[in-house]
């Protein structure tokens, strides 16, 4: 098992790797001069030379490709050109809310899709399941900033139960906290319950069709023992699945979320630096989010080996 | 057991057109969805004879008009009329969705024959494949927006490019288990080329899932591009779009929520008609293809 984590560990480094190669590559093949680019229309011609030195565009380009992994690795992941601040700065002043939001948003998509899928699943061709696969298809199919506003018209602005925009850190107070979280947290966790409740869905109509499913009813199991016991259980694979996978919708989803209620995260800084074209943000901000994705499926999969005895790897 | 073959099992009795009505016909929410997709393209289609005003005329005098009279939806902040740009928005959010499907499909066709017929390849496009679904598709966007500037290809290709390795990673899997099957063995055997061996056997095997992964993707690029718009990454912002016309009224939300509410029900309802009708199609070609890895 050692020898299957350790062989995993390694697989995802090409993986990061070529995110990495293609960061860097999206910068040199575009076309003009990429001092140019990151250094903005108003660059005077010695910032340009001084952005050309930092980034080695005067050396070959795999020489320049292997420096800039070489500074990545010791964390250095450039300045941001608005700011003239380093980016890992900036990155762990705006960590903060988005954590929170796709954290309060896994924790509540879970809670509430899970039940959802099994009650479906269970009541196969009822109005329950057919509620359940609508809201399926309207969680993949609403955009998350027009659900945004829907919530603001009508928690905020109609019934003032919460404020329309803002963040404050949980340091601040958890009620304060929970206070301005909710309403982005209710927007993004739509498109989640969606993605989690239908594979519920799929994967316990699967297993409820199993023998032992029906060897557990026929031997009088109550049928919250047999869905909770027996079933869920057997689904756990997929399940954690989809939640790893979908971590890269809920990192697109935070960037439209604190978009739409100005939260200060990274996602704010992200749309930030597209609009300024600081590069050297975006690019940080990719590769982190990428790098996160990535080790969240490394301990997903590591995860299988410890929670499903089926799962053996010699 | 591969099911891959049941695409291949559909009666080839039935007509592509007689196949087409009973699954636009298969439920009411079906039929109602594809009325509303026929809307949505007549309408972006027809645009410069149905809308009542010019969708791009500044009219400072009749900025925020409120819906009503004149105005069917209100105005915007520069007294433009809403409905017009609405309607004149579909044509962006059409074109951009068809054309990253297409796209994205014969790219992915192309990679995904080769990595999962020539082993030499598979491995370098497949780590790729990986590296790129690892990059959060807006993140991606945005960076390719970012740099090469707001315009119409741009974001074409933003939009696209994350779309690609899903297609690969599916007819590569179609193809690694058909090259399997005795037809392909024995083509191999007979000597057939390996071109041949793509066109005759393999391709016709990935239509089916091709056709319904290339409606979610259709459904997926406007999301996207409306998302891009919203950001401020997506086209260019004078450009009616119903991300830009929301972008455009969210200053104004408070005054008039139509702005922004009633372009994102345009592409909230576009997006998912597309998705029901793809659902629809899935069912109809392959009830058991959604267990096999084709995800919106």
């Amino acid at each position: 098992m050692i020898f299957y984590i350790l062989r995993r560990i390694l697989a995802a480094i090409p993986v990061m790797g070529f995110v990495a190669l293609f960061v860097f590559l999206l910068l040199r093949l575009t076309p003009g001069d990429p001092a140019a680019i990151i250094a903005g229309d108003t660059a005077t011609p010695a910032q340009l030379e001084a952005i050309r030195e930092s980034l080695g565009l005067n050396e070959p380009v795999l020489v320049q490709f292997f420096a800039w992994i070489g500074q990545l690795l010791r964390g250095d992941f450039g300045t941001s050109i608005l700011s003239g601040k380093p980016v890992i700065q900036l990155i762990a002043d705006r960590m903060e809310p988005t954590i929170s939001l796709a954290l309060t948003t896994i924790i509540l998509s879970v809670i509430i899709a899970v039940p959802l899928g099994v009650i479906a699943a269970w009541k196969q061709g009822t109005l329950i399941d057919r509620f359940v696969m609508l809201l399926s298809v309207l969680g993949f199919s609403v955009p998350v900033f027009v659900i945004g506003y829907l919530m603001i018209s009508l928690f905020s602005i109609q019934l003032g139960w919460f404020p329309v925009q803002g963040f404050k850190p949980i340091g601040d107070g958890v009620g304060a906290f929970f206070h301005r979280i909710a309403l982005p947290t209710f927007t993004l966790t739509l498109l989640y319950i969606a993605l989690i409740a239908r594979i519920t869905r799929t994967s316990m109509l699967e297993i409820l069709g199993d023998d032992y499913v029906r060897t557990a009813r026929a031997k009088g199991l109550p049928e919250r023992k047999v869905l909770m016991r027996h079933a869920l259980r057997n689904c756990s694979v997929p399940i954690i699945t989809v939640i790893g996978i979908g971590f890269a919708l809920i990192i697109s989803g935070v960037v439209v979320t604190e978009s739409v209620f100005n939260l200060p995260g990274l996602g704010r800084l992200t749309v930030d630096a597209v609009l300024s074209r600081d590069y050297p943000v975006i690019q940080a901000v990719i590769l982190l989010a990428s790098l996160v994705y990535v080790v969240i499926n490394l301990l997903i999969d590591i995860a299988y080996v410890l929670l499903d005895p089926r799962i053996r790897y010699a | 057991m591969t099911d891959h073959s049941a695409a291949a099992l559909v009666p080839v009795r039935v007509s592509p057109l007689g196949r087409a009505r009973e699954i636009v016909f298969s439920s009411p929410m079906v039929m109602l969805a594809t009325v509303i997709l026929v809307l949505i393209v007549l309408s972006a289609i027809l645009a410069p004879w149905i809308v009542p005003h010019d969708p791009v005329r500044l009219a400072p005098a009749a900025r925020l008009k409120p819906p009503g009279g004149e105005f069917w939806l209100g105005t915007d902040a520069f007294g433009r009329d809403l409905f017009s740009r609405i309607i004149y928005g579909g044509r962006i959010s059409l074109v951009v969705g068809v054309a990253a499907a297409i796209i994205a499909v014969a790219l992915g066709l192309l990679l995904g024959l080769l990595a999962g017929y020539l082993r030499w390849i598979d491995a370098v496009l497949m780590r790729m494949v990986d590296g790129l679904m690892a990059i959060p598709s807006i993140l991606l966007a945005i960076a390719i927006v970012s740099l090469w500037g707001a315009g119409i290809w741009t974001v074409l290709v933003a939009i696209t490019i994350p779309e690609v390795p899903r297609v690969v990673r599916l007819v590569r899997s179609i193809v690694l288990s058909a090259r399997e099957e005795p037809y392909v063995e024995a083509a191999i055997a007979a000597g057939s080329s390996t071109g041949l061996i793509m066109r005759r056997h393999l391709v016709p095997n990935t239509i089916a899932p091709l056709i319904i992964q290339g409606t979610y993707i259709c459904a997926s690029a406007i999301l996207t591009e409306a998302i891009l718009s919203f950001l401020g990454a997506g086209i260019n912002p004078e450009t009616p779009s119903w991300g830009n016309i929301m972008a455009e009224g969210r200053i104004y939300f408070q005054i008039n929520p139509g702005i922004v509410l009633w372009p994102g029900l345009a592409v909230s309802v576009a997006i998912l008609s597309i998705n029901l009708l793809g659902d629809a199609v899935r069912d109809a070609l392959d009830p058991r293809m959604a267990k096999r890895g084709i995800e919106r």
